[in-house]
């Protein structure tokens, strides 16, 4: 957009007149400097920072003898984790002694595992959904420390809570963990850890589990 | 008829306000900006609904790459240039015994990311050319025969108690090496870190 300069007409009569100086300054170039840093300052930028999950691990203790917690079977939810994406569940706990409990295969879609996380969540997780609704709405206003913290008392109001015990095994990838921490945190879950697979339950996974069914309705 | 006139228009276009909006838009991206961290190697987070926002300082990152590599970067805020990195080498250097000049030192101080056994830092830290430099990141040692990532952490935490660890893992890394990672951590006394990823929002709904 160079600017165009006219040519003045004929200058009448030989006189010589001051040339008449233009206000405008010629922007063009610096319109275009301009835009090459927006455009570089643009596609630089990191607008969404990195997020992160907590995660917490039970601390390890050197005892040997030392006992693993008892855990109610009736409310344990077992995941084990497999190479390509696999993923099954099992209730109660697998004892060599019992013969072996029903290993379900599901998928990480919300009509896999989340379904039947929710239903065994079911108390807590309307508790939850309902306190956020209330915030949300304006109904209740509280500050989000506050609601943190009531969130954290819902979750441990259910005596009958299920616990989640994630277990995977060597080939499962990275994603798959985070992906079921990460459902755990959708469904409201409180009590849940990352534990290692026993040997029971990798030779179950080896064995050949129940095909995809559809989950228990109560 | 009379001729209607037309008044001759300079085919200038006035810019200014153009102009203007271009230098607001300029100072607000020059403003906000925050530039990534340099890193090692391309990091693919996984995704998950969490809000937190991850530490940038006073924290120890530990990176899982696509191909199970692991490795290392630790930040301290104010201070991290000047002081932790120099002594948290020193000591690394001293438990292989390997001697670093201060120039060597204060490079190491400024650069980031790095995922190498502890004999080829020193050639990491003189290598210009970035293409030799990626070659020499073979990953940190973490089997139990030579556990070098186990002293880093150490070290680190000695110097700072305070930080916090975020590992930082490509969703297709294994959970093998993710598990050795957190495995080390645990011997250190380490039971809670955070996992980084990328935010993608979703709900959950009850059926009835």
């Amino acid at each position: 957009m160079a600017e165009i300069i006219q040519e003045e007409g004929k200058q009448k009569g030989g006189k010589k007149k001051a040339k008449k100086f233009s206000t405008h300054i010629d922007m063009t170039p610096m319109v275009d400097l301009m835009c090459l840093l927006i455009t570089f300052f643009m596609l630089t930028t990191a607008f969404s920072k990195p997020k992160a999950m907590d995660i917490a691990m039970p601390e390890k203790k050197d005892d040997p003898n030392a006992k693993a917690p008892e855990i109610a079977a009736d409310r344990t939810l077992n995941i084990l984790i497999s190479g390509n994406d696999q993923i099954y569940y099992y209730f109660g706990a697998a004892d060599p002694k019992k013969p072996l409990p029903e290993l379900i295969k599901t998928d990480y879609s919300k009509d896999g595992i989340r379904k039947i996380l929710l239903q065994r969540n079911k108390i807590v997780f309307k508790a939850v959904a309902e306190l956020r609704e209330k915030v949300l709405t304006g109904e209740l206003v509280m500050a989000d420390s506050t609601l943190d913290r009531k969130t954290k008392e819902l979750k441990k109001s259910d005596k009958n809570a299920p616990i989640v015990l994630i277990k995977a095994d060597e080939k499962a990838k990275y994603k798959n963990l985070v992906d079921i921490i990460d459902e755990m945190a959708i469904t409201t879950i409180a009590n849940y850890a990352i534990v290692d697979i026993s040997p029971l339950e990798l030779q179950m996974l080896g064995g050949s589990p129940v095909p995809a069914t559809p989950p228990i309705t109560q | 008829m009379p001729k209607i006139k037309l008044p001759v228009k300079s085919p200038h276009i006035d810019m200014t306000p153009m102009v203007d909006l271009f230098a607001l838009l300029l100072t607000f991206f020059m403003l906000t900006t925050s530039f990534r961290p340099q890193e090692a190697t391309v990091i693919d987070s996984p995704s998950s609904i969490s809000e937190k926002v991850a530490p940038d300082k006073d924290v120890i990152t530990i990176l899982v790459g696509k191909d199970n590599k692991v490795y290392l970067n630790f930040d301290n805020g104010a201070d991290t240039a000047t002081l932790i990195r120099k002594e948290v080498l020193k000591k690394i250097a001293e438990q292989y015994s390997l001697t670093f000049t201060e120039k060597e030192m204060n490079t190491f101080a400024n650069l980031s990311s790095f995922g190498m056994p502890a004999k080829s830092l020193k050639a990491w830290i003189n290598t210009e050319d970035s293409k030799e430099k990626e070659l020499l990141q073979t990953g940190i040692p973490i089997d139990s025969t030579d556990n070098q990532l186990n002293l880093w952490v150490r070290f680190i935490r000695i110097q700072n108690p305070n930080a916090v660890v975020a590992i930082k893992g490509d969703a297709d890394a294994d959970y093998k090496a993710v598990k050795q990672v957190m495995d080390i951590l645990q011997e250190n006394q380490v039971n809670k870190f955070n996992l980084v990823t990328t935010l993608v929002k979703e709900e959950a709904k009850l059926e009835e």
